[in-house]
């Protein structure tokens, strides 16, 4: 009746070591080939850095899991080269409504700021996003990325100055060995469990149902939240869009119920027909349960192993804070691995990726047990307050921005980061140091550009505005510094770029290869810059 | 600013009355959802984070789950 999505799947190749019966070291080796690891893959791949990725499935993800995306990841993914496909394939929406019962009470708009290359939000089935990340490292990186599917990690463990893997294939278990390890393992991750790392934090007595639905359907590009709907009562309900007319739907089932016998067709079928009317026609494309988790790693590194992703951290799934807070895990770590491997960097620098990245995971479950106690309050009292706040929505607007039906993922600004050099000058707006830097509309010779894509090369950039001290490059210990002025390099034609940075004439910032600030000053000097880079490589 | 902890109310018998009666004949539960939304309101009306966060405390003394 409908077209649905022909999972690819990619034949195992037995490795030439094991073949062979030796033991290589390689110089990274990911484990997952989720959005995470994938991410990683090429990240380290445009640095230059060979790496292996070890795959227990053969598949791109089954099911579209993973939907939103935030503009953060999607800033990364363009760097990498693959955010444009993904947003021309997604359904990109801003709105969202908040029912209950049938009646709406509450509406936002994620009121995306106007000249920003990439959306707030964009809906795309997870297999479509991995597609085209494994597209781009064989197009790209077919020299950089090795793939090995049908590879499962069956122990790890860390030397002085190697991991040691034995991982099992069709063919048998082999050894492996590697300088480094980014575990992308997801929620479940055997690696994980194998070093002993445990979890801080709570499950949540309640289970959604997922179900991903294909049908013609005249619901806008929205994301529809119901609490108490006619189709689920005493639960809440969730709607998304996505593309190829494929229907993300959620619906609560609280606790009391056997997830086995929820997600079988003729529980689900009976669940849709409630909602869409008897007569939509409608295809199942994928059902899963899952129950609500939020905890986290309290250190993401376990000696020359690092944990990434839904490995490291689980968030109950509203706001979309699971693989976007995992992709921008991934960028915090793979130019400061980079540095270490060539000697730049102390070893000292991969221990502020645990640091600022656990700092923004515990944000980020912050944020998803706010909305989770409130779709699923978790004692009379509770629910009372949450009722309340319904009530009084409906005909008050003070109660509105009380309702909270998941707060949708912004990046965490690594505010107390150690990286970070403090201001001396006084500055307005959001480019504290730590904070992703702000995109903004620029042209270079006569062309028109993104800022964001013209800092992309995964190196510091010293950003000057409006004056040229002659400098054209600073370097510290072999790592360099590209230094962009604006008004010579690159033109800020629509003074967006210095609104956005609170700019005035020779106001400098320095940039870290992940596109964060790391310091500003109001005027250009260049030993403020060297130190500044030396504190951000964990040098000072 | 802090928490009134001075009598800020003109007619106090009043208003206790009022909130007495606000609950005659209502269930326990009916109560508590009352209160919940009255809470809500005059929370919002505070509007200071330090002054409610302070009230929260002082309602919490002498309570242990």
């Amino acid at each position: 009746m409908f077209n649905t999505y022909e999972y690819k799947e990619f034949d195992y190749v037995q490795s030439e070591e094991q073949k062979n019966n030796t033991v290589k070291r390689h110089k990274a080796v990911i484990i997952g080939g989720g959005p995470v690891g994938l991410t990683t893959a090429l990240d380290f791949a445009k640095q230059g850095i060979p790496c292996v990725v070890l795959n227990r499935g053969n598949t791109v993800s089954i099911g579209s899991r993973a939907v939103c995306y935030a503009k953060r990841p999607l800033e990364i993914w363009d760097r990498l080269n693959v955010g444009e496909r993904m947003i021309d394939k997604s359904v990109i929406w801003k709105v969202g409504k908040v029912f209950r019962d049938e009646k709406l009470v509450y509406q936002f708009d994620l009121l995306p700021e106007d000249h920003h290359k990439i959306p707030a939000f964009i809906n795309l089935q997870q297999y479509y996003l991995e597609e085209y990340m494994i597209d781009e490292c064989k197009k790209q990186y077919g020299d950089l990325i090795e793939f090995r599917w049908s590879s499962k990690v069956i122990s790890i463990k860390n030397n002085d100055d190697h991991v040691i893997m034995q991982v099992e294939t069709p063919d048998g278990v082999y050894g492996l060995e590697a300088d480094y390890v980014v575990a992308c393992d997801g929620a479940n991750s055997n690696t994980r469990q194998m070093l002993g790392m445990d979890f801080e934090g709570r499950f949540f007595e309640d289970r959604f149902l997922i179900a991903d639905v294909v049908m013609k359907a005249d619901f806008p590009a929205e994301r529809w939240f119901w609490f108490n709907p006619p189709f689920n009562r005493d639960q809440s309900v969730l709607l998304h869009m996505q593309s190829d007319d494929v229907w993300r739907i959620d619906f609560q089932l609280g606790w009391d119920c056997d997830p086995e016998e929820e997600k079988k067709p003729e529980n689900v079928i009976p669940r849709l027909k409630a909602m869409l009317g008897e007569d939509k026609e409608f295809e199942l494309e994928w059902v899963s349960v899952y129950q609500f988790a939020c905890r986290q790693l309290m250190d993401f590194r376990c000696g020359r192993v690092f944990i990434a992703g839904d490995a490291a951290h689980q968030v109950s799934p509203f706001g979309a804070r699971g693989a976007n807070t995992g992709v921008q895990d991934t960028d915090n770590l793979t130019w400061k691995l980079k540095l270490v491997m060539d000697g730049k960097a102390p070893d000292s620098l991969l221990d502020s990726y645990s640091e600022e990245r656990v700092f923004a995971a515990a944000d980020n479950l912050m944020n998803s047990s706010r909305s989770t106690d409130f779709i699923s309050p978790k004692s009379g009292v509770s629910k009372a307050f949450r009722d309340a706040t319904l009530d009084l929505a409906d005909d008050y607007e003070f109660a509105r921005p009380l309702v909270n039906s998941g707060r949708l993922s912004t990046p965490t600004p690594y505010v107390n980061s150690s990286l970070n050099t403090a201001d001396t000058g006084t500055f307005a707006g959001k480019m504290n140091p730590g904070t992703n830097c702000a995109d903004a509309p620029i042209t270079v010779d006569g062309i028109d550009g993104w800022f964001l894509n013209h800092i992309g090369n995964s190196r510091f950039v010293a950003l000057s505005f409006g004056r040229d001290s002659g400098v054209s490059a600073i370097e510290v210990n072999g790592i360099p510094c590209d230094v962009v002025v604006v008004g010579k390099d690159i033109m800020d034609t629509k003074g967006l770029l210095k609104e956005r940075y609170d700019a005035k004439e020779g106001t400098t910032y320095l940039i870290r290869p992940d596109q964060h600030v790391a310091a500003r000053w109001r005027s250009f000097n260049d030993n403020n810059i060297k130190n500044a880079i030396k504190r951000a490589t964990a040098q000072a | 600013m802090s928490v009134n902890t001075k009598p800020n109310i003109e007619r106090p018998d009043d208003f206790y009355q009022e909130l007495i009666d606000l609950h005659r004949d209502l269930s326990d539960e009916q109560s508590r959802d009352l209160n919940a939304k009255l809470i809500l309101i005059l929370a919002n009306h505070i509007g200071d984070m330090d002054v409610l966060s302070e009230a929260m405390q002082m309602a919490k003394k002498g309570i242990e789950a």
